[in-house]
């Protein structure tokens, strides 16, 4: 199946017959829908299960509640303390991921098909019986506690906050997940509760499943896996109210090289405009070594060891973001190269070469990563939070190359704002002055 | 030459139906290019690698850091590729490439559409003897590497301990060196270094290619004997042999303190044997004690004795790298609860590993963990990159295809009694240097020299 993929894509490309993924959409008898690709050459399946709402639904004056609870929802469950949980799942070779950010809480799971029903076991307990005992709050709190700490003295965390201070106003997405430490010290297990209930619900969750497993056992599995999980949980969050202005921001930390998060206001995921966007990030700053800003930053002048944008759209708000880090004493060079670069795209968009180098990259890279039943689970999900069909993966390359240079040089007109990037350095930048 | 190796794991405890493990072919060209073929036709891509038996630790006093800076300029050209186009040409093909160094190893890769394997091994070929460099690409690229150990050592104080820490470890092979190199000699690196390195190091007889993904052996091989085939050898490559440790008898204790610290911790690392090709069973032992001690934080013996029975550690670790050409080293971590100094964590982790060596394996948890590693080759096979890493690291760290499949069965094999051994062998302060990783008070220590990269046992990989 991967195989069929890969050549649907890369038809325009590569000789290969045109042919479709085989993504199965199952629903479950109980009503819950999923993904699923099977392969069965190897005796595993990955499933990938995705909470919408993620950190962002913290309670007011509880940030970092969900993000604690997430990262101590492993630390017993049911009659098994923290340790017991543990040995449990060693005891099955499985393997469970708990992970939150702004937008989703994550579960990832890897299964031996010898014990999968045992290792399902396992995860419900922990995703319905949490014990949150108060000796493995206070455990994970410390190590929460001392990676804030470590926060403080990272320059790059420190411009990444004091980007999104200045971008996102009172949402969520302007403070860290992770909290404060005044916020995380002041959390109780009854915040981790609720924290879990305002999250953890059958109503936000998508799911993708990919190995060594049928439809038809694939759907007994999450109707026992999650059927008892709580129908609702905490309204989504609103819109963030966007609040970045043009200009240059220091933030003063003492260190020899300055690093820098740049960006404006991006564009949404389903925004007619997204595939010509993408293509021109991808030219201007994206991945690869051949953009514009890596080859004008690092290759002709070695300022800087890498630069890269991205456009970032975020669930309730959206940026078209860079960052590098560039010695104290030449990062203002390198944020005026930036600028240039970003005026040069906005006025001239790319050449027809540009264009055609991007396509041939894009469309011929997408099935190399369908690289892995994790990977492929993992893209699952990803389209199913992006509302895309399953079809996508067929459709995607096409809609990349009916791209043409006029739409890039409209959009590249209208979306990309050169006075309007915000520089946020953290370092001691020589010769650059702060603006507002 | 062919010899193809069909290789099935047995599963005794777990697996009812044996699973069919990588399928690997090795073949060997005239000019010496000693060439992998792992197969797995689940996407008809495929992962490219050369890779050199040449990384940091071969490098001559005095130019630390050219290993990685030739890694970078060989992006850079040659008669039949311009400038700059390598990458290029890789991504108008769909594929992406990189490359990384290690102290053992450099190596090159591209990911790409299977039916595109002969263009890049093209590429890769021609860059191997071919290369054309100017005194601008070198100074550019000079810049570049500085930025890198900025961005990666000097703004990180963890990066710096561990540089220290490592200089203090080897008092004479030159894994005390960072593979990065220091700064001061990254400044004076010049184009003939580069080139004479290359020269030196860059041929046919000195690498191993390693194709992995929907492919057929035949057909590698046709195409590496018309790609890599017409190749002329090195004829002067030198022996691979590195000054070596002589007998470490007193222990070193080091304390780096920095403004940028916010959570202090303790590091100690011992020197530790390394697999060697047809005896890995010592480093085996030790890579069951390592997770023993370390491998989870609610089930380990350090995390049990030292975040559950007690709480003094807020987080602890044990570490250690098998694959490695010469003498590798067994690390011990200990991240002290608020209120418990870096003193009391040492004292409480040597009191730790003292009790582990009176009361011996838990029978339980050693059972789990051959569980997880016998998982861990079902798992790894998802990951034909993963596979293509694993053989390429062992064959240039000096083991053999034969080692690298033998390695699970050699797992499998340790028992409690080794374990205890090969910890009661290792476990000797003579040979070991303790680190405290402190917060300096702003602007009362010294500003430290822009000097020293992660664990210099961690390949440095440059983005391309």
């Amino acid at each position: 199946m991967i195989r069929a993929l890969f050549a649907a894509c890369a038809a325009l490309l590569l000789a290969f017959p045109a042919n479709a993924v085989d993504i199965q959409e199952v629903t479950s008898p109980g009503g819950i829908k999923a993904w699923l690709v099977e392969d069965h050459s190897i005796p595993f399946t990955a499933l990938e299960l995705r909470f919408r709402g993620g950190a962002s639904l913290d309670a007011p004056g509880k940030r970092g509640a969900i993000n604690l609870m997430t990262a101590i929802i492993e630390e017993g469950a049911g009659d098994l303390d923290a340790q017991g949980f543990a040995e449990a799942r060693e005891a099955l070779a499985a393997s469970y991921r708990f992970s939150v950010g702004d937008d989703t809480l994550s579960v990832s799971a890897r299964m031996l098909t010898e014990n999968r029903d045992a290792a399902v076991d396992l995860l419900k307990l922990a995703l319905t019986e949490p014990r949150f005992d108060v000796d493995a709050v206070e455990r994970v709190r410390g190590q929460v506690l001392s990676g804030l700490q470590s926060d403080e003295q990272d320059p790059g965390t420190l411009a990444g906050r004091a980007f999104n201070a200045l971008a996102f106003g009172a949402h969520p997405y302007a403070t860290p997940a992770d909290g404060t430490l005044e916020s995380v010290a002041a959390l109780t297990r009854e915040d981790m509760l609720d924290a879990k209930a305002r999250t953890i619900a059958r109503d936000r969750v998508v799911v993708a499943a990919v190995g060594d497993i049928t439809a038809e056992d694939l759907g007994a599995m999450l109707d026992h896996l999650l059927g008892d999980l709580p129908e609702t949980g905490a309204p989504l969050p609103d819109r963030a109210e966007m609040g970045l202005t043009g200009g240059v921001t220091v933030v003063d930390f003492d260190t020899p090289q300055s690093v820098v998060v740049f960006g404006h206001e991006g564009l949404k995921r389903d925004d007619p405009d997204f595939f010509p966007a993408y293509i021109l990030n991808q030219i201007l700053g994206g991945g690869g070594f051949s953009s514009r800003l890596m080859q004008e930053v690092r290759e002709a002048r070695g300022l800087t060891y890498g630069v890269y944008s991205y456009i970032v759209p975020r669930d309730h708000a959206e940026t078209w973001q860079g960052s590098f880090a560039s010695s104290n004493d030449r990062v203002a060079e390198a944020i005026e190269v930036v600028r240039a670069e970003w005026v040069k795209a906005a006025e001239g968009g790319v050449t027809e070469a540009e264009l055609e180098a991007a396509k041939t990259y894009l469309t011929g890279s997408y099935p190399l990563r369908f690289d892995g039943n994790g990977q492929i689970a993992d893209i699952l999900v990803g389209m199913q939070l992006d509302d895309l069909p399953a079809d996508y993966v067929n459709t995607r390359n096409a809609e990349v190359e009916a791209v043409t240079l006029e739409d890039i040089a409209r959009v590249a007109a209208e979306r990309l704002h050169p006075d309007g990037l915000r520089f946020v350095v953290a370092g001691r930048p020589v010769a650059l002055e702060a603006s507002n | 030459m062919w010899i193809r190796h069909i290789w099935a794991v047995a599963l005794a405890l777990l697996v009812a139906a044996p699973a069919a493990a990588e399928d690997v072919t090795t073949f060997t060209l005239e000019n010496g290019l000693e060439v992998v073929v792992i197969e797995d036709h689940r996407a008809p891509a495929v992962t490219h690698m050369v890779w050199y038996r040449v990384g940091a630790a071969d490098e001559k006093p005095g130019v630390s850091g050219v290993a990685h800076y030739l890694e970078h300029l060989m992006f850079k050209g040659t008669e039949e590729i311009a400038p700059k186009e390598f990458s290029r040409i890789v991504e108008a093909n769909g594929g992406s490439d990189n490359a990384f160094t290690s102290q053992d190893y450099t190596a090159y890769f591209q990911r790409i559409a299977a039916d595109r394997l002969g263009l890049v091994m093209g590429m890769e070929a021609d860059r191997m003897r071919n290369l054309v460099l100017s005194e601008a690409d070198a100074a550019t690229e000079r810049a570049v590497i500085l930025e890198e150990r900025s961005q990666r050592t000097d703004s990180d104080p963890a990066a710096l301990f561990s540089e220290q820490r490592m200089a203090a470890q080897f008092l004479n092979h030159p894994y005390g060196i960072p593979i990065i190199g220091w700064r001061h000699e990254m400044e004076q690196l010049s184009l003939q270094d580069a080139l004479d390195w290359y020269r030196l190091y860059y041929a046919p007889n000195n690498a191993i290619l390693i194709v992995a993904g929907d492919v057929e052996p035949a057909e590698v091989r046709r195409l590496a004997e018309e790609h890599y085939g017409p190749l002329e050898p090195s004829a002067n490559l030198p022996e691979r042999r590195r000054t070596s440790e002589p007998p470490q008898l007193a222990e070193r204790r080091i304390e780096f303190s920095d403004p940028r610290v916010a959570q202090p911790y303790v590091v100690r690392s011992y020197l530790a044997p390394e697999r060697n090709a047809g005896a890995q069973e010592e480093a085996a032992a030790l890579t069951m004690l390592a997770d023993l001690l370390g491998g989870n934080q609610q089930t380990s013996v350090l995390g049990r004795k030292l975040s559950f029975e007690t709480q003094v550690a807020l987080y602890t670790s044990a570490f250690y790298d098998a694959v490695s050409l010469d003498a590798s080293t067994f690390g011990l971590a200990i991240v002290p609860a608020p209120g418990v100094s870096l003193a009391e964590a040492e004292a409480a982790l040597d009191a730790a590993i003292a009790e582990f060596l009176a009361e011996g394996v838990d029978a339980a948890q050693f059972e789990r963990i051959k569980t997880q590693i016998r998982a861990d080759e079902i798992y790894a096979r998802d990951s034909v990159d993963g596979l293509a890493r694993r053989y390429g690291a062992a064959l240039t760290s000096g083991l053999t295809v034969a080692d690298v499949q033998a390695w699970p069965d050699v797992l499998e094999g340790v028992t409690e009694a080794d374990v205890m051994a090969a910890a009661a062998e290792v476990f000797d302060k003579r040979r070991a240097v303790t680190g405290w990783l402190m917060q300096a008070e702003a602007g009362g220590s010294p500003e430290p020299e822009a000097t020293p990269d992660p664990a210099a046992a961690d390949p440095v990989e440059v983005m391309q």
